[in-house]
């Protein structure tokens, strides 16, 4: 049992290790992709802001400084949130390259998770400086306690986690059918207004709430953000921990039933 | 399942099939349309009930053209694809189970398989098959030095794997997918796209990793030189079905339809010429410098043409050969299938007999 653990971590690290040597290679470009992706959040914030300052200071309980904390650390939970797309999925089945990792004796998912795993020890690396110049230009304010860095600090993993299982279980649709594009954007509009990620959940329609609270999107978005700065308390920092242990469950056992039928479907082309 | 000696062969295949489901349409925006309403497939056979053993530690080569069945008969195999029915057993596992146990005992190398990673030396790739095969650092140690030295890698791991020529990273592969001694390798096309020299390592590694550990080896290559080198014993697969199954030696026997005389007279009798001998057999070639002429004549005339041609012409060297092999294995494929395939008898007991 020990030793298997230990095999896991083992695993782990030197898929980190590897992805962190090679995404340092490619520090600069990752430096302007990060650069480019401020852009999303920057515009949001910039619109929110200005229809705070419009209705008087705040919208939806937030103000400027609220509202400027809350894209910040957007910027990074994105980052966090970049895992192997049902896109990869489609290339590897239809390349061929499939093939290779299904020969090694584990679970594709393992390799997946731990080379993004490494992946995002360069961007958090990356992030810092970027997080300091936004800091300076908007001026973000947070009440931010010891009980909700540790809670973001396991939240933006559990995000990766539940991200990472629910976009592989949605690649196992290019077992049945190569040219998933339509759907899988069916998958990222629902993600982009039920997350947290276009705007904060707390502007949205209390229905909508309800509904988001029942999917996975804002476990993966809102809640790690809110869980640093948006002043949970500590039931509603615990929930949203369980909640998101839920998802990771639902997530794996999905994962797994529609790998092991769909891996049967694999045709093995050009590769 | 075992052998006739008691000990259960190291793959052990009994009717495997594989169908694939084809789309089949017209040319032309009709037809596209029609496809829209009605979609129209057809079921191919890629393998089509074939069976075999292999004890282990043999070197089996598969022969067989392009869509023949080979390729997917090592997937199968190997686990990555699925039966559509039929019995695999490798190594007592059921490949399409692909249990960690079993996937840890073999390997694939395939042209096209990319395990290492590109912007990064090979060693570094060698350290995540480590850790994913979970072996002991001191043991991982040593069979990698050993493989780097065998493939003569040298300096090469060291070097980020984008900067190899398709040689020296098709060696760089092969040593990655060995490093967790496979007992049973499945070797697609390895040499495919190598130059003579690297392709002649390969074959030399392949050989010496079969002679240290004992493994058992199946082998596709479109390179007869592969398969001379390494098998003893051949696999005929066309149109999903074993044509073949047997030594090698014996391919030329049981399928080649001629033999080629080669016949070289003594001084003064070939005129200073080119001496007709048309008379015997169909005149092939002749060498001017070696006053060597080759005759292909039907398989069964052989002895007699030969006793003729001593009898009547001053014979200074003769030797009887079959053709080249690729010309056997042309014929296979163009012949007939030599055993009823409606038989319930299996293919390799058919067809091994006459090889002894």
């Amino acid at each position: 049992m020990i030793a298997s653990a230990r095999s896991w971590v083992d695993i782990y690290l030197t898929e980190m290790r590897i992805a962190i040597q090679q995404q340092l290679q490619y520090r600069v470009a990752n430096y302007f992709y990060m650069i480019g992706m401020i852009a999303e959040p920057v515009i949001y914030l910039v619109v929110w802001t200005t229809v705070a300052e419009q209705q008087g200071g705040a919208v939806g309980g937030l103000d400027s400084g609220e509202l400027a904390a809350y894209y910040i650390v957007w910027t990074l939970v994105r980052n966090m949130n970049i895992v192997f797309t049902p896109f990869g999925w489609e290339n590897r089945i239809r390349e061929g390259t499939f093939s290779g990792e299904l020969l090694r004796p584990m679970h594709p998912i393992h390799y997946d998770l731990g080379y993004f795993a490494g992946w995002k020890v360069v961007v958090i690396l990356l992030w810092l400086p970027l997080a300091a110049v936004l800091s300076l230009l908007f001026h973000p304010t947070a009440t931010i306690t010891p009980l909700g860095v540790v809670t973001f600090a396991i939240a933006i993993w559990g995000a990766y986690l539940i991200r990472s299982l629910n976009q592989s279980s949605l690649g196992m649709v290019t077992f049945w059918t190569t040219r998933v594009g339509p759907v899988f954007d069916i998958y990222f509009t629902a993600e982009l207004l039920l997350s947290g990620r276009l705007v904060p959940m707390s502007l949205m329609p209390d229905w909508v709430q309800q509904i988001a609270w029942l999917l996975p999107f804002q476990w993966t978005f809102g809640f790690p953000i809110e869980a640093l700065v948006g002043g949970l308390s500590p039931e509603q920092l615990l929930g949203g921990l369980a909640m998101q242990a839920l998802w990771i469950a639902i997530g794996a056992v999905v994962l797994r039933r529609m790998f092991s039928i769909a891996v049967r479907r694999y045709s093995a082309v050009g590769g | 399942m075992t052998t006739s000696s008691g000990v259960a062969p190291a793959v052990h295949v009994a009717g495997l099939r594989k169908t694939f489901e084809v789309p089949v349409r017209d040319a032309g925006l009709r037809a596209a349309a029609k496809s829209v309403v009605r979609r129209e497939t057809r079921e191919v056979a890629a393998v089509d009930g074939v069976s075999f053993d292999v004890p282990a530690g043999e070197v089996v080569g598969f022969l067989g053209p392009n869509g023949a069945g080979k390729t997917t008969t090592l997937k199968m195999l190997s686990g990555l694809l699925y039966p559509t029915s039929g019995e695999a057993l490798v190594l007592g596992h059921v490949p399409s189970k692909r249990e960690s146990a079993f996937l840890r005992r073999i390997t694939m190398v395939m042209g096209n398989r990319n395990q290492l990673q590109w912007d990064l030396p090979a060693l570094d790739s060698y350290e995540l098959i480590r850790a994913i095969y979970r072996l002991p650092r001191d043991e991982f140690r040593r069979t990698r030095d050993e493989l780097i030295e065998l493939l003569d890698l040298g300096p090469l791991v060291t070097k980020p794997v984008r900067q190899l020529s398709l040689g020296e990273r098709m060696k760089a592969e092969t040593c990655g997918a060995l490093l967790h001694r496979p007992a049973v390798l499945f070797l697609d096309e390895p040499t495919i796209g190598l130059d003579v020299t690297a392709q002649k390592r390969i074959r030399s590694f392949v050989a010496e990793y079969n002679a240290r550990t004992g493994a058992t080896v199946l082998l596709t290559s479109h390179y007869m030189a592969d398969v001379q080198a390494l098998c003893k014993r051949v696999i005929v697969i066309h149109h999903g079905r074993i044509l073949y199954d047997g030594a090698l030696a014996a391919l030329g026997e049981r399928f080649a339809a001629t033999k080629t005389i080669e016949v070289t007279l003594g001084d003064g009798q070939a005129g200073g010429g080119r001496p007709d001998l048309s008379g015997y057999g169909e005149v092939i070639g002749y060498d001017p410098d070696e006053g060597r002429t080759r005759l292909r004549v039907p398989r069964a005339d052989a002895p007699r043409v030969t006793t003729r041609l001593l009898q009547d012409l001053p014979i200074a060297d003769l030797t009887i050969e079959d053709p080249p092999i690729e010309d056997v294995i042309e014929q296979v494929f163009t012949s007939e299938a030599p055993s009823d395939p409606s038989s319930e008898e299996p293919a390799d007991a058919r067809s091994r007999a006459p090889a002894g």
